[in-house]
């Protein structure tokens, strides 16, 4: 391999790091948008967008309070779920595509990370053995149980049009189609909508902003933890959504995204992803603000749908599609 | 045929035609009778989509007038007509209880599949661009079916009839590029016509059973002391 290889791949390396680092850093901000465009709507005072690093910074500096019986996978379940959560945040591309790290992981790979943080988030919570605890992580492995297979349905859709599951790929031939009017991913898009919504613990199936006992879902399994450790699960939970919003725009959405690694194309591309992440944030804003909460045992119809949504995106791409 | 290798507006026709499959999915599912109306008469306005972008498609003027009369009678006329009996009968707020419903979308799902292998010999004779969609018709037409099988309450039937009507008249567009001119009028006018003669079966089942679910309809009076059926005919009918 000569030098020009090596340098070319160090830099794409470098790159992939930053990215990730990117990622990592700037999901508190989406998070700190949405809150404030909820608020706007929602005709309350405002917090700045800055606010959930703060909370993330007085988070890390408090002590920490464990519980009496609390076993080694208590400890140990704030590093493992964001440890998955920001390795799963490799895989996805933010600014570029054809990045080392994409060739790393696929999206099953991504929902399986999804799935390990959240079974030791789990397991944590029953690990204490307080009521709140085994109800949340019921209640969320239920959820979960529904939205995994909605959103497995939604990556085959997907790579029956891309030719694989590999995200960077996939995302490089929705570039080069151009303008084309596909069915499935109309509905693929809608499916993965709603199953981002349900995984990220969002209104209708969740309500991130309670801590109401008898509703919640994923705050229920945390209540229990503090200090670092609360800091890490919720940086970890603010990068899940914006693993959803970066997918959802890197599918249906490509265009802008930076194919080479020149200074101007990674420019372009960080200006995209900022304004398409933004729109979509307003958008799930206004969902949010719009509906309510709805009963836990209407989560599974939600979930349904996106699994009928997803099964449609598949039969169209096979019947509308594809043919003689 | 490959979805790229067509123009956009063949593209458009697939996109309609996957929405019209969708509403049907949702009609299947749906337990209200307003928003059941309100989605029949989605499915109608996306068929008149459908029909028009065909016209412009393959130059066929007269599929124009098709989607005219669609848009009137199954966007406008059936859907008021519904809608205005499901007012006068008292049952806009009402809602049925579909048993497992997931089950019913599953079975839906099913007959697509099944509706695709069995229009594969259809799409390999045919040469429209429209071709591939005529799985999807034949899928429109089989859901209403399943919608009239699987639903207990007659509004929600005579949608799944029309509904039927639909899947027909999609199958002619995309498969023939239409019907004649005059059986199209033809069978618009049997569905308006239809659908008169069931607002009249309605009042004649509200008034025997109290309500509009026909299973009412499977028990004989005479097991059933209960029943209030022959009480009223006899002081009905003098």
């Amino acid at each position: 391999m000569n030098s020009l290889a090596m340098s070319s791949l160090s830099i794409a390396w470098a790159l992939a790091a930053a990215q990730t680092l990117i990622f990592i850093a700037a999901a508190p901000l989406l998070a700190g948008w949405v809150k404030r465009l909820k608020c706007h709507l929602q005709n309350r005072a405002a917090p700045t967008v800055w606010q959930p690093y703060r909370d993330l910074a007085k988070l890390m500096r408090k002590d920490m309070v464990l519980a009496e019986n609390a076993s080694w996978l208590f400890r140990a379940t704030p590093y493992i779920v964001f440890g998955a959560t920001g390795l799963a945040a490799a895989a996805v591309p933010l600014i570029v595509v054809h990045l080392p790290t994409a060739a790393i992981a696929d999206l099953i790979v991504l929902v399986g990370f999804f799935a390990l943080a959240r079974f030791f988030t789990a397991l944590a919570a029953l690990d204490i053995g307080t009521a709140f605890g085994g109800m949340g992580a019921s209640r969320e492995m239920t959820v979960a149980a529904l939205a995994e297979p909605a959103m497995l349905m939604v990556v085959f859709t997907l790579s029956m049009t891309a030719g694989t599951t590999n995200l960077s790929t996939a995302t490089e031939t929705v570039l080069q189609a151009g303008v084309v009017l596909r069915p499935s991913f109309l509905f693929a898009l809608f499916a993965l909508a709603m199953v981002a919504v349900a995984e990220c613990g969002r209104i209708p199936v969740d309500n991130p902003a309670t801590h109401l006992e008898l509703t919640m879902l994923h705050e229920a399994m945390i209540l229990e933890y503090g200090g670092r450790h609360l800091a890490l699960i919720e940086w970890a939970s603010q990068i899940k959504l914006m693993i959803y919003a970066v997918l959802i725009v890197d599918f249906f959405f490509p265009w802008g995204i930076a194919r080479d690694f020149d200074a101007v194309s990674l420019a372009v591309g960080v200006g995209a992803v900022t304004a398409k992440v933004m729109l979509l944030a307003m958008l799930l804003a206004a969902w949010e603000s719009v509906l309510a909460k709805m009963r836990l045992f209407r989560a599974p119809q939600f979930l349904g749908f996106a699994f009928l949504l997803a099964l449609l995106g598949m039969l169209t791409s096979i019947v509308l599609e594809t043919g003689s | 045929m490959e979805l790229t290798s067509l123009g956009l507006y063949s593209q458009a026709i697939i996109v309609f035609a996957a929405l019209v499959l969708f509403t049907s999915f949702v009609m299947l599912a749906q337990p209200r009778i307003q928003p059941l109306i309100y989605t029949f008469a989605w499915q109608g306005l996306l068929l008149a989509v459908v029909t028009a972008l065909v016209a412009l498609v393959s130059n066929h003027p007269h599929l124009y007038i098709s989607a005219a009369l669609t848009l009137v009678l199954k966007v406008g006329l059936i859907p008021w007509l519904l809608y205005r009996l499901s007012i006068r009968l008292n049952m806009n707020y009402e809602t049925e209880s579909i048993t497992h419903p997931s089950m019913l979308l599953l079975g839906g799902a099913g007959l697509v599949v099944f509706s695709y292998f069995i229009a594969v010999p259809i799409v390999h004779l045919s040469g429209l661009a429209t071709r591939n969609t005529i799985a999807v018709s034949i899928a429109v037409e089989l859901l209403g079916m399943l919608i009239m099988i699987a639903r207990k309450t007659a509004m929600a039937q005579v949608i799944g009839f029309m509904s039927m009507e639909n899947g027909l008249f999609f199958a002619a567009v995309v498969s023939t590029y239409g019907m004649p001119l005059i059986v199209e009028l033809g069978v618009a006018f049997d569905v308006m016509v239809a659908s008169i003669v069931f607002g009249v079966f309605f009042f004649h089942l509200r008034d025997s059973f109290d309500s509009l679910d026909v299973s009412h309809l499977n028990g004989l009076s005479e097991t059933d002391e209960a029943m209030p059926l022959p009480e009223a005919a006899e002081v009905e009918q003098p």
